[in-house]
């Protein structure tokens, strides 16, 4: 290995297992969370996926609690409160966050409570720590194939009814009136969230479940006006950002404290609000610009 | 001449008979009736809470009426009938989303496939060509949620008629603008009404922006229509029927008022009507 690359990549990142699993899920996760992030922008459905995420949490803290694995605890609390969700009609403009707002604030509820059984009856904290803050590194390597099973399912369905739902997105009557089922791309884009954040949440934490889902997307948003070079651009920045945060994990092996790496997690979110700051910069400029000769404005 | 999507040429694109609507207990719309012909330019005219975005939607086929029928081109209503273009009330979009005109414009083309959008030469030609149909070619690149209310109906009323419909409905579509954008939007209409015999059906709360261009005028007062040419609809003893209680209909400056009569002493919603009449004068 020449210098440059020994600088960057730290002693045996391309020899370990672990590193394999984390570059893969979490490639497959940001594809497929940038797709969905971008219509949840355009939808302002970002905080019902914070939601998502939070019931995610519960779930994974209960299945911890029984022994199963925290993956189905994520997705099936997920998609279940999805269905609840679309139930209780959070399609509809007026309701939705006081709808989003009960089912957070309930599912937060019961993650505390059985967050504190499982540091009571299995006597350690990693529990709390893995599921709200995530860990790349800590994905059990035979979950991988379902994970990138369930990714590239909700990637496709997001993908083949994108008309359908951008139109559905703007304006309701609209897309109904063109003979669309606002309900039911509605329900199954709803699903498609679900399944992403979930996840996410897997992968870099409940709490942080949303970064991967709003800031590629945004980020995406500043660089482009075209609906679909943005459904191209979020999901590779999302990879982007994850791939780097995994180098730079392995990399902080050596930082302070010695031997003890630093997150994954705090990594990638750290990679991601850059790269949206930096988004930002040209825009900035020109509005400079603009505002510059005439400065009615 | 003929479209093949219509059962008889020559014959009326929309005929709307008895139709009654119910909601939450109130009878919205009752017994209302009327028809309108190809090319031909109807204003759909009523108060805040008339019936007049009830009555779209039962055209749209979105709402069922409790009685009555809606033929559109000859045939019973349904859902997606390609003969109609609409243009929603409200539209606001965040500034920021990823969507251009053109991409707007390219939705009422292709919205209701499934799987990933194939630009072609052909597509492209056609979008441009509704873009510069109604002088929106200048923003065709721009964010539709950066621009101006007049500019956005614009790019609206070409994704409603690049599907080539024979029935053009718009909802409000002057509630927003300034007078001046006003105006301009209602030339537009005018001209595709009359170029490309494209029925418009226009509501809106006041009269006077469309007086020089309407063919026909559908009143809604009190849950009833009344339609018929300005000068047969719009008078004091028809609207005086329709509202159930004494209208005046006054002409100002070649501008029409409906006020009120002098009996009328129980409803805030004149006064109200009074107070947007006065308004419009001054």
């Amino acid at each position: 290995m020449s210098g440059v690359e020994g600088a960057i990549f730290g002693h045996g990142f391309f020899d370990s297992a672990t590193v394999h699993v984390a570059l893969a899920v979490g490639a497959a996760v940001a594809l497929v969370s940038g797709v969905v992030g971008v219509f949840a922008v355009i939808r302002g459905q970002a905080f019902a996926g914070e939601a998502l995420s939070d019931v995610g949490a519960t779930g994974a803290s209960a299945a911890f609690l029984i022994g199963a694995p925290s993956l189905w605890g994520f997705v099936s609390a997920g998609v279940g409160a999805a269905a609840v969700m679309e139930l209780i009609g959070i399609q509809r403009p007026r309701g939705r966050d006081l709808a989003t707002g009960i089912v957070l604030g309930a599912s937060l509820g019961l993650a505390a409570l059985f967050l504190y059984l499982d540091t009571t009856y299995h006597s350690t904290t990693g529990a709390t720590a893995t599921i709200l803050f995530g860990s790349l590194f800590a994905i059990d390597s035979s979950t991988t194939p379902v994970i990138i099973g369930l990714s590239l399912v909700a990637l496709v369905l997001v993908v083949l009814v994108q008309r359908p739902l951008l139109l559905s997105s703007l304006n309701a009557d609209m897309a109904a009136a063109r003979g669309i089922r606002v309900r039911l791309v509605g329900a199954l884009y709803l699903l498609a969230l679900a399944v992403a954040v979930s996840l996410s949440a897997l992968t870099i934490g409940a709490i942080l479940g949303t970064a991967l889902l709003v800031g590629p997307a945004a980020t995406a948003l500043r660089v482009t006006k075209r609906p679909g070079t943005a459904m191209l651009i979020a999901p590779l920045i999302g990879v982007a950002a994850t791939w780097l945060g995994v180098v730079l994990a392995y990399d902080s092996f050596y930082w302070p404290p010695h031997g003890h790496g630093w997150p994954v997690s705090f990594f990638v979110v750290a990679v991601i609000l850059s790269l949206y700051l930096l988004a930002g910069l040209p825009r900035r400029r020109r509005a400079r610009a603009v505002a510059a000769p005439d400065g009615v404005r | 001449m003929s479209d093949p999507r219509l059962a008889a040429v020559g014959q009326e694109i929309l005929a709307i008979e008895g139709v009654g609507v119910r909601l939450g207990g109130r009878d919205v719309l009752k017994d209302v009736s009327f028809t309108i012909l190809p090319g031909e330019f109807t204003g759909l005219i009523g108060s805040n809470g008339a019936g007049k975005t009830t009555l779209f939607r039962v055209i749209l086929g979105l709402r069922s009426p409790l009685s009555g029928s809606v033929r559109i081109g000859g045939r019973q209503r349904s859902r997606r009938n390609p003969l109609i273009g609409y243009v929603p009330q409200k539209y606001v979009l965040d500034p920021d989303a990823p969507l251009r005109a053109r991409d707007l414009v390219g939705l009422g083309l292709d919205a209701h496939r499934l799987g990933i959008p194939r630009p072609t030469r052909a597509r492209r030609d056609r979008i441009d060509e509704m873009l510069a149909a109604v002088d929106a070619d200048g923003f065709a690149n721009a964010r539709v949620g950066s621009l101006s209310g007049g500019e956005q109906q614009r790019v609206l009323i070409a994704h409603a008629l690049i599907s080539r419909p024979r029935l053009l409905l718009l909802d409000e579509p002057l509630a927003n603008l300034d007078l001046r954008s006003g105006h301009d939007i209602v030339q537009l209409l005018a001209r595709i009404a009359a170029e490309q015999q494209i029925a418009v059906l226009i509501s809106a709360h006041d009269m006077n922006p469309l007086l020089a261009v309407m063919d026909r005028i559908v009143y809604l007062a009190g849950g009833r229509a009344a339609s018929g040419t300005t000068a047969e609809v719009v008078r004091g003893d028809v609207l005086s029927r329709l509202y159930g209680h004494r209208v005046d209909v006054l002409h100002v400056h070649g501008r029409v008022l409906v006020v009120a009569g002098e009996h009328d002493d129980d409803a805030g919603r004149d006064r109200e009507g009074f107070a947007r009449a006065v308004r419009s004068v001054s």
